[in-house]
């Protein structure tokens, strides 16, 4: 045999090690990690006795706490919860769109607006905020809308602005600084070629953004966004400074003001928010799948995916019957 | 077309002068190309070839000089003796007539080759979808790849995504083609494959201006070939005479390691 043809067939056995002359798998006893196993037996054991000393205490009162999971009060209080969490996201979400285009734009008016905007909503607490928003009718009495300086053509009297929508919007308008930064990385993570080519077949901004950019920058923005939601619902849980009380929290601490016990309606609320939180962790699981899937977004293709590059097969040599396990690069395959 | 416009040159360059800030990367380039003639330029990276093409897209605006397309100014509007920056939308309309190539395909990940195809003739010309369909398939066939319509460009090898894109750029019908370095990110045993589809269109009476490092490409297929470097014109004229007689000392260093 030439000396090429020994090579080769050295190369062979490393890429088949399942073939025909494929050694017997390697028995060697497995290294113990003593203290591994120590510290996991002692947390089991930790969080054992946790259990059972927490369903024996008294102050947890489960008692109350099995009364009330399924209250009335407390499920519509936590469709108070759910509400604001909506409706907060939705606005966020369009106001922070807008805020992320104005900072991208070329008027520095526009983008020295929209970076103070980020500036102050960033900068000071959610609670300070919504206290803020609690006072808005004692600091604006009246919205008027008309020229300057002259007599009104409308005018709306603050105070009918419901408790619930002023916490709409202050958690909202919080809300809508970190959404637009999240919607600006993603517009930013579009290769800038994309924009070129776009604007190079003559269309407009507002096309190239619609058609080409938003949809890829879609990929980065969702997964963020979906932790913005949970966290989002447990902000809610801060409405009580406007003052709301309606909500999961707010509504607990009425009900053992009453029953003189605020323990247990602690637990009742934890358990829905953790109920809640699930719920959207399975959603952004299967959102995350869904957006960071191949950049072709492969959508199963009838024909096969041959790549017209590398021809299938390509120095692998497969030996007679060897059948089973052959080529590796079968057509539609690559992404698995 | 023997139309009165047929004098008018496709391209026409006066001294045209581009910087990036204090740094000047077009430094008075004059050149004319003729309708349904193929201008080849080269010359080192950071000579100035890229940007000259982007000027005449309108990608980026000259600082001095006329740069004409097709007796059209570009990148301005005069009126009287007073010239006014074009709006987005007036570019947009001169935009559509140049069809653009770039070095890495910029296809639109997120749709298939034939999406990617009638994108602007739906959106920016309005054609029915029925019609840019027939079309786009037309302009597949005519780049070899027919049977590849419903592929994303992910699932494409270099050479079929760069001809996605030149059929792409056909769709829009465009008097002018401008190629930046269209071979310069594939595999050296695609680039034919592109090749051969620019060359088809050359004969097909194109007018294109190519940016490229395929010597073997300007010799057989352009009319006139432009050898640039930091900014100026070295050296032009016919392909075959500069490649094998260079007059200047920088053509003959730069063919001395190319070819």
């Amino acid at each position: 045999m030439s000396q090429p043809d020994s090579g080769r067939s050295a190369t062979q056995s490393t890429v088949l090690p399942n073939g025909a002359g494929a050694p017997a798998p390697i028995k060697a006893i497995r290294l113990r990690h003593p203290w591994r196993n120590v510290v996991a037996v002692i947390l089991i054991l930790m969080l054992a006795l946790f259990i059972i000393d927490a369903s024996q205490r008294d102050a947890y009162g489960w008692d109350n706490f099995a009364k009330y999971i399924f209250d009335k009060r407390i499920s519509q209080a936590a469709g108070y919860t759910l509400l604001l969490t909506i409706y907060s996201m939705i606005i966020a979400i369009i106001l922070g769109i807008t805020l992320a285009v104005m900072r991208l734009s070329d008027n520095p008016v526009v983008k020295g607006v929209a970076w103070l905007y980020l500036w102050v909503f960033r900068g000071t607490p959610i609670y300070v905020q919504l206290v803020f928003w609690g006072l808005f009718a004692t600091i604006y009495k009246t919205i008027d809308i008309g020229i300057p300086f002259t007599t009104p053509w409308l005018q709306f009297p603050t105070d009918f602005i419901s408790v619930f929508w002023l916490a709409v919007i202050g958690l909202s308008l919080n809300e809508a600084a970190y959404m637009a930064e999240i919607v600006r990385a993603g517009i930013l993570s579009v290769d800038k070629g994309q924009d070129e080519a776009a604007t190079a077949l003559g269309m407009s901004w507002i096309q190239t953004m619609r058609r080409v950019v938003i949809p890829q920058a879609m990929r980065i923005i969702i997964p963020p966004t979906g932790n913005e939601v949970i966290s989002m619902l447990k902000t809610t849980s801060l409405v009580a400074a406007v003052p709301f009380s309606f909500d999961l929290y707010g509504r607990s601490r009425d009900i053992s003001a009453v029953i003189f016990d605020p323990i247990p309606l602690l637990l009742v609320a934890s358990a829905w928010y953790l109920a809640f939180t699930s719920i959207l962790m399975v959603g952004q699981y299967f959102l995350e799948k869904r957006f960071s899937r191949g950049v072709g977004q492969a959508r199963p293709e009838k024909k096969g995916t041959e790549t017209g590059a590398i021809p299938v097969t390509t120095g692998i040599v497969v030996p007679p019957g060897a059948g089973g396990t052959d080529t590796t690069d079968k057509p539609g395959k690559e992404h698995r | 077309m023997t139309t009165a416009t047929s004098d008018i040159p496709m391209v026409h360059a006066d001294c045209v002068s581009k910087s990036f800030g204090s740094n000047e990367v077009l430094k008075s380039i004059s050149l004319t190309v003729p309708r349904g003639e193929v201008l080849c330029l080269v010359g080192p990276s950071g000579s100035g070839k890229s940007t000259f093409l982007r000027c005449i897209n309108h990608l980026e605006r000259v600082n001095a000089g006329r740069l004409t397309v097709d007796g059209v100014l570009v990148g301005y509007e005069e009126r009287g003796d007073k010239l006014y920056e074009l709006k987005p939308k007036v570019a947009a309309r001169q935009r559509r007539d140049i069809g653009m190539v770039f070095q890495r395909f910029n296809l639109f990940p997120h749709m298939t080759a034939i999406e990617n195809i009638i994108e602007a003739p739906i959106r920016v010309k309005g054609i029915k979808k029925e019609a840019a369909v027939v079309r786009a398939r037309e302009l597949l066939a005519r780049v070899g790849l027919a049977e590849k319509e419903d592929a994303y460009p992910a699932h494409l090898s270099g050479g079929q995504q760069q001809r996605v894109a030149i059929a792409r750029a056909l769709a829009m019908d465009p008097k002018l083609m401008l190629f930046d370095e269209p071979t310069s990110a594939l595999d050296p045993e695609l680039v034919g494959e592109v090749l051969d589809v620019m060359k088809n269109l050359a004969e097909s009476g194109m007018t294109m201006i190519v940016v490229t490092h395929e010597m073997g490409f300007a010799r057989e297929v352009a009319d006139s070939l432009v050898f640039m470097d930091g900014g100026v014109v070295v050296e032009s004229g016919d392909p075959a005479e500069v490649l094998s007689n260079p007059k200047h000392k920088r053509t003959q260093a730069f063919l001395s390691k190319v070819l």
